[in-house]
């Protein structure tokens, strides 16, 4: 359990680093940066796609345990949760319960050899 | 200032604390509902993910202490995984948590004025994350300028211990709970973030989540390696530039 390489620490460390860098930018330009202007709505951009692009991969095309799963499990859980965020207009909270909640109840039926 | 009349303006700042223990004990307080439960849910979810990936118990609780944002620890566990070269790793880790950088520019002004916000600015930076942000951005600032900063801090230092327990939970507990539950826990966590991006409400930003979502999983097949980072750059800069092409007003849908 704590079993961390060295070579693993200083991978931390790296990405320790690789993320720190955007927050220490952040604080030193602070406010130069005019927040409606091209600039700062480009980056914006930028980290939504890419954000959104990883956690739809990891769902889509996962590695490791939920790899284990059947697609269509993930996708309906999906389905399910953006039907009642967009019901609870545009509820974070509602949607990932609801897609928790379908998920969790597919895993089960599954593993009890029910589906 | 008696003469002064009360302002019912949200924008102005309306509450006021005793000290700044009292500022930092409000912040708590603020941060003890939804932000720790979605922060201890979603964290307990990278604890199981990170036993899965292969991680140690002491590196999960530390890439949740050191990089305190989880697309950024989930991108290092999953390509660590896939033994993606040291490089790709840190570039993707880093592009994952770039958001970290618009964030801490809007944030930042609403401590101006406070004589710490200078001295403490990298401290306000490193305990940014979604969910204390979140709040902090609505509750900020209506809140008196000389007491956002205990008030940020305690707001997200409890998230921030929450994190850490519940990454220290879900590691222990991902060898010993169902598969169902193990799963479902790993699962957890990209949705939860999915419906987070989901809510913004910009069009620009928008139009590049819906372009991220398929590109996403598309450049995953090009590119494994670099997918994260080249999937931002192209979906990212092509919805910027359709979104100006679209004119109108560029602000909430």
């Amino acid at each position: 359990m704590f079993d961390g390489s060295p070579d693993l620490w200083m991978l931390t460390a790296l990405v320790f680093l690789g993320t720190f860098v955007w927050r220490a930018l952040g604080a030193v330009i602070g406010s130069r940066i005019d927040p409606d202007g091209a600039l700062f709505q480009w980056i914006s951009c930028v980290s939504y796609a890419m954000l959104a692009g990883l956690m739809c991969r990891v769902l889509l095309l996962p590695i490791g345990t939920l790899a284990e799963t059947p697609a269509m499990d993930r996708i309906t859980a999906l389905a399910a949760g953006f039907v009642l965020f967009m019901v609870f207009r545009r509820h974070v909270f509602a949607g990932t319960i609801s897609a928790f909640a379908v998920f969790l109840a597919l895993a089960v039926l599954r593993s009890q050899g029910v589906i | 200032m008696s003469d002064r009349p009360i302002s019912t303006d949200v924008s102005r700042p309306g509450v006021t604390y005793k000290d700044h223990a009292h500022a930092f004990r409000g912040g708590i307080k603020a941060g003890a509902g939804m932000p720790l439960i979605m922060v201890l849910s979603g964290l307990t979810g990278f604890g199981a993910l990170a036993h899965d990936s292969g991680l140690s118990l002491d590196i999960s609780v530390a890439l949740t202490l050191g990089l305190w944002g989880m697309p950024g620890q989930v991108a290092m566990a999953e390509l660590h995984a896939l033994g993606a070269p040291v490089l790709a790793i840190v570039a993707a880790s880093s592009m994952a948590n770039l958001r970290f950088l618009p964030m801490a520019l809007v944030m930042m002004p609403v401590f101006r004025g406070h004589p710490l916000a200078r001295t403490w600015r990298f401290l306000l930076t490193h305990l940014m994350a979604i969910n204390p942000w979140t709040v902090f951005m609505r509750r900020g600032p209506q809140i008196a300028v000389e007491f956002r900063v205990p008030f940020f801090i305690g707001l997200s230092l409890i998230c921030y211990l929450g994190g850490a327990v519940g990454t220290a939970m879900g590691f222990i507990l991902a060898g010993t709970l169902p598969f169902a539950v193990t799963v479902s826990l790993i699962f957890l966590n990209p949705a939860y973030f999915l419906f987070v991006f989901s809510s913004v409400r910009q069009r620009n930003c928008i139009i590049a989540v819906v372009l991220g979502a398929i590109a996403g999983p598309l450049l995953h097949h090009v590119d494994p390696d670099w997918s994260v980072p080249l999937c931002g750059l192209l979906a990212g800069t092509t919805a910027f530039f359709l979104d100006r092409s679209m004119g109108g007003k560029r602000g909430s849908v």
